[in-house]
């Protein structure tokens, strides 16, 4: 379960998130909703621990551990991954080879063995074709020239070869054609189970069509201002986000 | 107190270079200093015939009035040379040594270093692993030349230079000087004066070299400095790819290393040439010591369509200044320069390339990697240009600099001179700090900084690192990450 206290978030001079509390139980899936510079996205990086995100106050717990005290390579090998609103370029270093350096790292930081050059290969070719992404495009540099979609289906891809315990989804499917949502939401909605959860944040109901969410948020002015079923998002669609502006 | 930080500074800087050790192992030396009496020591100790010597000291005489240089972006101390040692050798009988006749002790050194000596073991190997041939320099002299029976019977002759002179001097007074003249520059004419081993390769016409060549260079004695000389000879149609490593015991004095490399490639002939250069880089925090490393190497490609490629991966030395350049002189011969160059902590470096186009339909292709980390500076120096002959002259030239920190800097220097109109010259420069964002999105996908800054760096190499042969393509891998240990946080 995540567990969010209270938290509060600066950017240089600038308070982003003011208190903002939320409990994400294991196995459910929650998603985000808010206008935009709401501060979801400083949400989901203070999470992962970039760097220049200054907690002032407040907790952030994955299933008890104290994540903000952790490295961010620490907080991933516990199971905490991000797909990115904005996926970054690495030139020169080939997809498989920066998920397969990422996968040990975070399987040295458990204790485990390395997985083998086999066993590797094997899985990113059923994870590959599930998402439907040409298994030549994984031997590019990662996502160097990709274009904004394939971009957000390799952050899926990674996700699902490090098969992790808490995902945050940052607009993942901005960017997505028609098809392309329905296959990237088969493949997320393959690693919902117990155990693991999700906090997807989205601009749009549609989403939520195929990724169906356990409970909906919004989240105005660095707070959640308001939760609720479902049926939240379908009203948010209509109604907008006026009744949740703070009047200035 | 500062004692007591400088040892815990000097044992963190252990740590980094692993290659510090000193030899214990009984040498001799030249007097101190350097006059007209050193230069005839060190031809009589390696058994040189008259012209030899004569060849010595008429660049013994003009470097006496020469005076050393100063336009490169380094800076250091003036040399006295007085005060140094020009030979320096183990105590055993100079020339080709049998395994059996070289000191343990030396072996032990090689083995520390992992330069395969024994053939046996070689062979002995798996089966299909790459085999390569290795000329061992110590200090001052070659101590033993591996695969050399092999080698010959291909038509191969690979030997120290100093074997050269006394065994194949026809070759050698064909060749030496004629790529790099006496009173080149500074540093090469000391080197033509005093210079103590280094390799010599001949492959004779339609001959392609049955393994890869290789000399390791071991400065081991204190006060010392290395003046290697190596050349390499491709007869028409011939096929060579030759290796040089170096590495140093740390010390806190500085060394010099000025060495001169010279390549002749006649028709259809090819030479590839790698260098990978891990001198010790002195004390990352003071900068004290490390070698003070000049180099000249220049390759001729002489023939029509000859081709020679440097590749270079430079990790180490306190400064590094050389400029691997070829004159492209054949009908549409082809020169290529693939550098990597690190620097971290004090280091300097001013490296690039020169590419001379003489003859017509010459092309030439340059692609220099430079990163710079801690308190370095790292310099990219090229010259491109085309003689009126060299109609259809081509140049291809990629120059990348990635800054680690806020405290190294870059800086790009190229020159280029066209004295025709149908030549095609094309230059691309980029400039760019290692991304924090780029370090966070590695970071959140499990890999601590440091493994994330080693990723991003050979991203950012790979196009150069394919240039290397296979079996040096790992270590080289290996030292870039090693070399940029502490680069961050
Ligand atoms: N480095 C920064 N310096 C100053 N302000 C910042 C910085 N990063 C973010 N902000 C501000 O914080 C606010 C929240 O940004 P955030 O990216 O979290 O919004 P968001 O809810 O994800 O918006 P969107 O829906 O547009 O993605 C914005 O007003 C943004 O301008
Ligand atoms: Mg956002």
């Amino acid at each position: 379960m995540l567990s969010l206290r209270d938290l509060r978030v600066r950017v240089g001079e600038r308070e982003i998130l003011k208190g903002l509390t939320l409990d994400v139980p294991s196995g459910e899936v929650h998603a985000i909703m808010g206008p935009n510079g709401a501060g979801k996205s400083t949400l989901s990086y203070v999470l992962t621990g970039r760097p220049g995100y200054e907690v002032t106050g407040g907790a952030a717990e994955l299933d008890g551990v104290d994540l903000l005290g952790l490295e961010a390579n620490a907080r991933a090998a516990q199971g905490l991954f991000l797909s990115f609103q904005y996926p970054l370029e690495i030139p020169g270093v080939p997809a498989l080879t920066f998920i397969r350096a990422a996968m040990n790292a975070q399987r040295k930081a458990r204790g485990e063995a390395e997985i083998s050059a086999p066993d590797f290969l094997k899985q990113a070719r059923v994870c590959a074709s599930d998402l439907k992404i040409d298994f030549d495009m994984l031997k590019r540099p990662l996502n160097v020239g990709f274009s904004g979609g394939e971009k957000k289906r390799m952050e899926v891809f990674q996700m699902a070869m490090l098969s992790p315990r808490f995902m945050i989804l940052d607009e993942t499917d901005s960017g997505l054609d028609i098809d392309a949502l329905r296959i990237v939401s088969d493949g997320v909605n393959a690693l919902r189970g117990p155990g693991r959860s999700m906090l997807v944040i989205t601009h749009y109901q549609r989403l939520l069509d195929y990724i169906r969410p356990d409970r909906v948020h919004v989240l105005a002015d660095g707070r959640i201002a308001a939760s609720g079923g479902p049926e939240l998002a379908l009203e948010l669609e209509r109604e907008g986000y006026d009744k949740y502006a703070r009047a200035a | 107190m500062v004692a007591v930080k400088d040892t815990v500074d000097q044992v963190a800087g252990l740590e980094k270079y692993e290659h510090g050790f000193v030899t214990e192992i009984e040498q001799e030396f030249a007097p101190k200093g350097l006059n007209r009496d050193t230069v005839a020591f060190i031809s009589a100790k390696k058994e040189e015939p008259e012209w030899m010597l004569a060849w010595r000291l008429e660049a013994f005489e003009r470097w006496s009035a020469m005076e050393s240089p100063d336009w490169a972006r380094v800076s250091f101390p003036p040399i006295d040379y007085q005060d140094a040692t020009y030979y320096a050798a183990p105590k055993t009988k100079v020339g080709p040594a049998s395994l059996d006749e070289v000191d343990p002790e030396l072996l032990r050194t090689y083995e520390k270093l992992g330069i395969p000596l024994r053939e046996q073991e070689v062979l002995a190997g798996v089966a299909g692993a790459p085999r390569y041939a290795v000329d061992a320099v110590f200090d001052s002299v070659s101590v033993v030349t591996t695969f050399k029976k092999e080698l010959a019977e291909a038509g191969v002759i690979f030997c120290s230079m100093s074997e050269a002179v006394r065994e194949h001097p026809d070759l050698v007074r064909k060749y030496l000087g004629s790529v790099v003249p006496v009173s080149d520059n500074y540093f090469a004419c000391l080197n033509s004066a005093v210079f103590s081993d280094g390799s010599f390769v001949y492959v004779p016409p339609g001959v392609r070299c049955p393994m890869e060549l290789s000399t390791y260079f071991r400065i081991n004695a204190a006060g010392s400095g290395q003046f290697e000389r190596t050349l390499i000879i491709a007869d028409k149609g011939a096929y060579v790819s030759y290796l040089e490593g170096c590495t140093a015991p740390m010390r806190d004095e500085n060394q010099l290393h000025a060495a001169v490399v010279e390549l002749v490639a006649l028709e259809d002939a090819e030479i590839k040439y790698s260098t990978v250069q891990n001198w010790y880089p002195g004390d990352p925090e003071t900068g004290k010591g490390g070698i003070y490393n000049f180099v000249t190497k220049r390759a001729d490609c002489r023939g029509d369509r000859s081709r020679v490629s440097w590749t270079q991966v430079e990790t180490g030395s306190a400064i590094t200044w050389k400029y691997p350049s070829c004159i492209l002189r054949g009908r549409e011969s082809v020169g290529e320069f693939y550098s990597i160059a690190i620097t971290n902590g004090r280091q300097q470096a001013d490296t690039g390339t020169k590419m001379i186009h003489l003859g017509e339909g010459t092309r030439s292709r340059i692609i220099s990697k430079g990163i710079s980390a801690g308190r370095s500076s790292n310099t990219y120096r090229g010259l491109v240009s085309a003689h009126p002959k060299a109609r259809g002259a081509r140049n291809f030239t990629q120059c990348d600099s990635l800054l680690i920190g806020k405290s190294c800097s870059a800086h790009t220097v190229p020159y280029i001179e066209a004295r025709n109109g149908a030549c095609t010259f094309e230059h691309e420069a980029t400039t760019t700090r290692l991304s924090e964002d780029q370090l966070f999105y590695a970071q959140q996908r499990g890999l601590p900084e440091e493994e994330a800054v080693q990723l991003l760096v050979n991203g950012f190499v790979r196009d150069v690192l394919q240039e290397l042969p296979m079996e040096f393509a790992v270590e080289a891998q290996k030292l870039v990450a090693i070399s940029l240990e502490g680069s961050v946080g």
